[in-house]
């Protein structure tokens, strides 16, 4: 979700196979730079995999090019990642959220398993509850959101929706990026 | 049908596996050991596919040994736990995958005990307890209800027994015998329940 010069992304901790609960608490989301995180919904397996990807590739650009790696850079990246495997994809969706390393400007987008990246001014939602997200979302998200209103929307829109859908939930966790600082907080949800 | 379960205690984490080959409807033994030694501090259980398992795991075991023959330091059970990974991964998306769950506890002089769940999909998690197959729609509910961090051996064989007790009770399948291992500070040792 984009803010006033911030950004948050946000997901659930859940593990499962199938309907089996086997985690509380695996974490979806994974700092790329200061200012840009990636967060990947699918199959747990590839979610590992391409987290060291990513951070493989995110590092190897800082000193390759010594300067970090921009969020839109780091949605390319992870396009072009997807898309070598057109034919036999990672079953993962990607969103990509944060602040341009100089302009500060905000930037979130999500692909889809192979790669087609969605740009958007206002929120992005993958995974399991996107329905009940879209709703929750088109609801509370409004333009130019502080920090704090925006971690109230994205948290409250979350966890509205996650228990919703018997696949996700079991607690969840808020990145709030801003130019500052990165402001992290673990939720509690329904457990049951 | 095979039974897996794992339990991490104060200084210690506690296996549990059935015995029993089973193909079809035929029980072919019932005394199988189905885990191996990756080093002294470090062992997995595992089940899926018979073939593959103990190919896979024998594969594991040997090239862990190998690395602590050539540098002369034991693989720690994190270290362990993401070489697994990593093998299950890329067979996973090769022509040959190995269709292996395993369960890798392991005791690290720094660290303590940790106990670490992988699925044939090569997804992992390090876990306080954790159980594949069947069983697991028992005795994750148990372990939920019973379960405190910094059991001692004691607390955790009871809590192992009354999992047995519900697989018994409950499980269409009979699982007649278990073999119960423990990997503390000394080593890997059987244990009775």
């Amino acid at each position: 979700m984009v803010g006033k010069n911030c950004v948050a992304i946000a997901s659930d901790t859940r593990l499962g196979a199938q309907a089996m609960t086997v985690d509380m608490n695996f974490p979806k989301i994974f700092p790329m730079t200061d200012h840009t995180m990636i967060g990947l919904a699918g199959l747990a397996t590839d979610v590992l995999t391409l987290r060291d990807q990513f951070k493989y590739k995110v590092k190897m650009y800082h000193l390759k090019e010594d300067r970090v790696m921009a969020p839109r850079t780091l949605a390319h990246v992870v396009s072009s990642t997807l898309y070598e495997k057109r034919f036999g994809p990672y079953f993962v969706e990607p969103i990509v959220a944060g602040l341009d390393p100089r302009t500060h400007e905000p930037f979130i987008c999500c692909t889809d398993t192979i790669g087609c990246i969605d740009f958007a001014k206002d929120f992005v939602v993958v995974g399991n509850a996107t329905e009940n997200l879209y709703g929750m979302c088109e609801g509370l998200w409004e333009p130019n959101l502080e920090p704090e209103d925006l971690f109230e929307t994205i948290s409250q829109a979350l966890l509205n929706a996650v228990d919703r859908n018997a696949l996700a939930g079991w607690g969840a966790v808020v990145h709030v990026i801003t130019p500052e600082r990165v402001i992290t907080r673990n939720l509690k949800a329904r457990c049951d | 049908m095979e039974c897996l379960l794992g339990l991490v205690g104060k200084d210690f984490v506690i296996t549990v596996t059935d015995t029993s080959a089973i193909r079809s409807i035929t029980v072919l033994k019932h005394n199988e050991d189905k885990t191996r030694v990756l080093s002294p501090h470090t062992l997995i259980s595992f089940s899926g596919e018979a073939g593959d398992t103990i190919n896979f795991s024998e594969y594991l075991q040997k090239n862990i040994q190998l690395y602590g023959i050539r540098n002369n330091i034991e693989l720690t059970p994190a270290a362990a736990a993401h070489f697994v990974r990593r093998e299950l991964a890329e067979a996973l998306r090769s022509r040959n995958a190995y269709q292996a769950n395993l369960l890798l506890s392991g005791y690290d002089k720094k660290k303590g005990p940790s106990l670490y769940w992988i699925d044939h999909l090569a997804a992992l998690v390090q876990r306080p307890f954790a159980a594949h197959g069947y069983c697991g729609y028992y005795c994750t509910s148990m372990f939920d209800r019973y379960y405190r961090p910094n059991m001692d051996l004691e607390e955790a064989k009871d809590l192992i027994r009354k999992c047995l007790q519900e697989l018994h009770h409950r499980f269409i399948i009979n699982l007649p015998r278990f073999s119960v291992k423990v990997v503390d500070k000394d080593g890997i040792r059987e244990i009775e329940l």
